[in-house]
């Protein structure tokens, strides 16, 4: 139990150094921060000498990531600078006193630099590698009558296009890690059959066009697996194949399966059933045998599970009336957490941030949203419904 | 004391780590960004325009019906629906409603079930087509997949009727293709269907 709660325990090490201190009377604090979704507080920042697009920029990229913006007598970091042509810019930590980054960026566009800066913020002040600024996400967007296109988009939804134009039923795209491909579902001929796509050359080919339901593609970690629903042995089931849809297999025989996703570790396929007449998120072994529930015990029909990069996290819908967006420790080791309302939650490669969709005036709205603090922003809207995003990673 | 001096050495090497990354004010690092390109995925670069889509490639691979089967309607059938001539009207008055989130074929439909098997009777080379649609309470591939089910159990229901499963194919559209596009019980309830399509042999098939 003790470890299962360390697991969740950032453990931060505040040194104050004293000028002249001796050494056996130098002070060690130690900071245990309980990284609790939902319940942490953001980094308070300002924001000084930017404008327009930069400055536009470097508010959603913080905000999204768990900074907000006040006053500079109420900031901890004050983050100053210009977009005037380039990007250039400075981090002073006001209570240590000091310059923590001080940077300029050239090439690209300012939109890209401003990216690249706020991915320097949160890596210099939250320690980490992780950073989102420069990253891709796909989507489907509708129109009324049903049809719609698969986009592509940057992370915010800024530079979003169309990678599809056959006027057909969408669904569903999923990323190959590490590549430009894509697969997704499409009903262009006019049965749900799951294609694989190649951004770079254009190339796509059907991997699962079997009589009945092909749908809700999720590509393994290594991206040599595909698991998906199939109909074709008489219900809506998890399967699996290879990469190229070679080497099929039925993993599971529920009577309400839906949504598989993958383990960062490539072992286990979590996806949405009903179990003793519960709704219920499960697991099975990529090489097949028994389900095995997850503890999702008291929430509504919970479906659409995405797993974290770093194993931690399962996000997942529920619905009670509405759909709300939900996390879970995946070894079920704390209470689900309800964040915001919502639907398809998708990871980002930061393990923080996810990129979701909500409803406003009966139409689907792209969002992305810091878990750890419940800060979301909207996305650049795309012409019709948008939803089903997938960030690349 | 020995652990003191340990502890006392961690710190100044924390601090010193602290020191070298920060910077000095006045002489920002440079970063340069590659290109025009607007992000990365993962290893790759994106062309500055991506190439259109292709037309669907064949895999090349089997498609067909599955292996084993839990419900009476059994595997799902394949045959070309390119050689069917697909009639909406014939019965469309047969349409049968489903309650909220169920695929159970509600008592009272009976007759509807029956004249479809009635029609497919009639009509020994026709073949069906069911498309099962659900209202828009429910999460997109939640109810990819219940209007599938809900197909299959229509798909079963005739078959108990007498109808051969093989001839019969169901689709999906979930919350894709309301009958109705309003947000209210009524509209929910007319949206929560399965349609049947008589499927004519084309001339010469």
């Amino acid at each position: 139990m003790k470890n299962k709660i360390l697991n969740f325990l950032t453990i931060g090490l505040a040194a104050i150094a004293l000028t002249g201190a001796r050494a056996q009377e130098t002070p060690i604090n130690i900071v245990s921060t309980i990284n609790i979704p939902g319940q942490v507080k953001p980094v308070l920042i300002a924001l000084d000498g930017f404008t327009g697009e930069a400055a536009a920029v470097l508010n959603f990229d913080l905000y999204v990531q768990g900074f907000k913006v006040v006053t500079p007598d109420a900031a901890q970091y004050l983050i100053h600078g210009t977009g005037a042509g380039s990007v250039t810019g400075t981090v002073t930590d006001k209570i240590a006193k000091r310059v923590v980054l001080s940077r300029s960026y050239n090439g690209a566009s300012l939109r890209r630099q401003a990216h690249a800066f706020a991915d320097d913020i949160v890596q210099t002040i939250q320690n980490t590698k992780k950073s989102i600024g420069q990253t891709k996400i796909a989507f489907k967007s509708q129109s009324a009558g049903g049809a719609g296109e698969i986009y592509i988009a940057d992370f915010d939804g800024y530079a979003a296009q169309a990678i599809t134009t056959d006027s057909a039923i969408v669904a569903k795209p999923a990323w190959v890690p590490g590549k430009l491909a894509l697969y997704y579902t499409s009903y262009a001929r006019n049965n749900p059959d799951i294609y694989y796509h190649s951004l770079s050359s254009g190339q796509r080919r059907m991997v699962a066009g079997y009589s009945g339901l092909n749908t809700s593609a999720s590509v393994s970690p290594d991206g040599s697996k595909i698991a998906m629903i199939l109909s074709k042995a008489g219900s809506p089931n998890v399967w699996v194949c290879n990469a190229n849809g070679s080497d099929l297999k039925r993993l599971t025989t529920g009577i309400e399966d839906s949504s598989p996703c993958w383990s960062p570790d490539g072992q286990w396929i979590c996806f949405a059933t009903k179990i003793a007449s519960r709704r219920r998120l499960a697991k099975v072994s990529v090489n097949g045998g028994p389900v095995q529930a997850l503890n999702t015990a008291g929430v509504s029909n919970p479906t659409e599970p995405d797993w974290s990069p770093d194993g931690k996290w399962i996000a997942f819908t529920r619905q009670a009336g509405d759909f709300d967006i939900c996390v879970m420790a995946a070894d079920g080791s704390l209470p689900v957490i309800v964040l915001v309302a919502g639907q398809n939650p998708s990871w980002a490669p930061n393990s923080r941030t996810l990129v979701f969709n909500r409803e406003i005036g009966h139409r689907q709205v792209l969002s992305v949203l810091d878990v750890l603090t419940k800060q979301y922003k909207d996305c650049v809207r795309t012409t019709g419904s948008n939803s089903q995003p997938a960030w690349a990673r | 004391m020995k652990m003191n001096q340990l502890i006392f050495s961690l710190v100044l090497a924390l601090a010193a780590t602290l020191t070298t990354t920060g910077c000095k004010k006045g002489t920002p690092k440079l970063t340069a960004l590659p290109g025009q390109r607007s992000g990365v995925v993962g290893g790759e670069y994106p062309p500055s325009t991506l190439p259109p889509a292709n037309p669907f490639g064949e895999s090349g691979l089997p498609t067909g019906t599955g292996l084993g089967t839990k419900t009476g309607g059994g595997p799902t059938t394949e045959f070309n629906m390119d050689d069917y001539k697909q009639d909406h009207d014939a019965l469309a008055a047969n349409t049968v409603h489903f309650a909220f989130d169920s695929a159970v074929v509600k008592q009272g439909e009976e007759s509807n079930i029956a004249a479809v098997a009635t029609a497919l009777g009639a009509n020994v080379s026709d073949k069906l087509l069911i498309e099962g649609h659900c209202d828009e309470r429910g999460t997109e591939e939640y109810n990819r997949a219940l209007g599938e089910r809900r197909a299959l159990a229509l798909r079963e229901a005739l078959a108990k009727a007498g109808v051969s499963p093989d001839r019969i194919r169901t689709i999906s559209y979930g919350k894709d293709k309301p009958a109705n596009p309003g947000h209210d019980e009524s509209a929910w309830a007319q949206n929560r269907r399965g349609e049947f399509i008589l499927l004519h042999p084309k001339a010469g098939v």
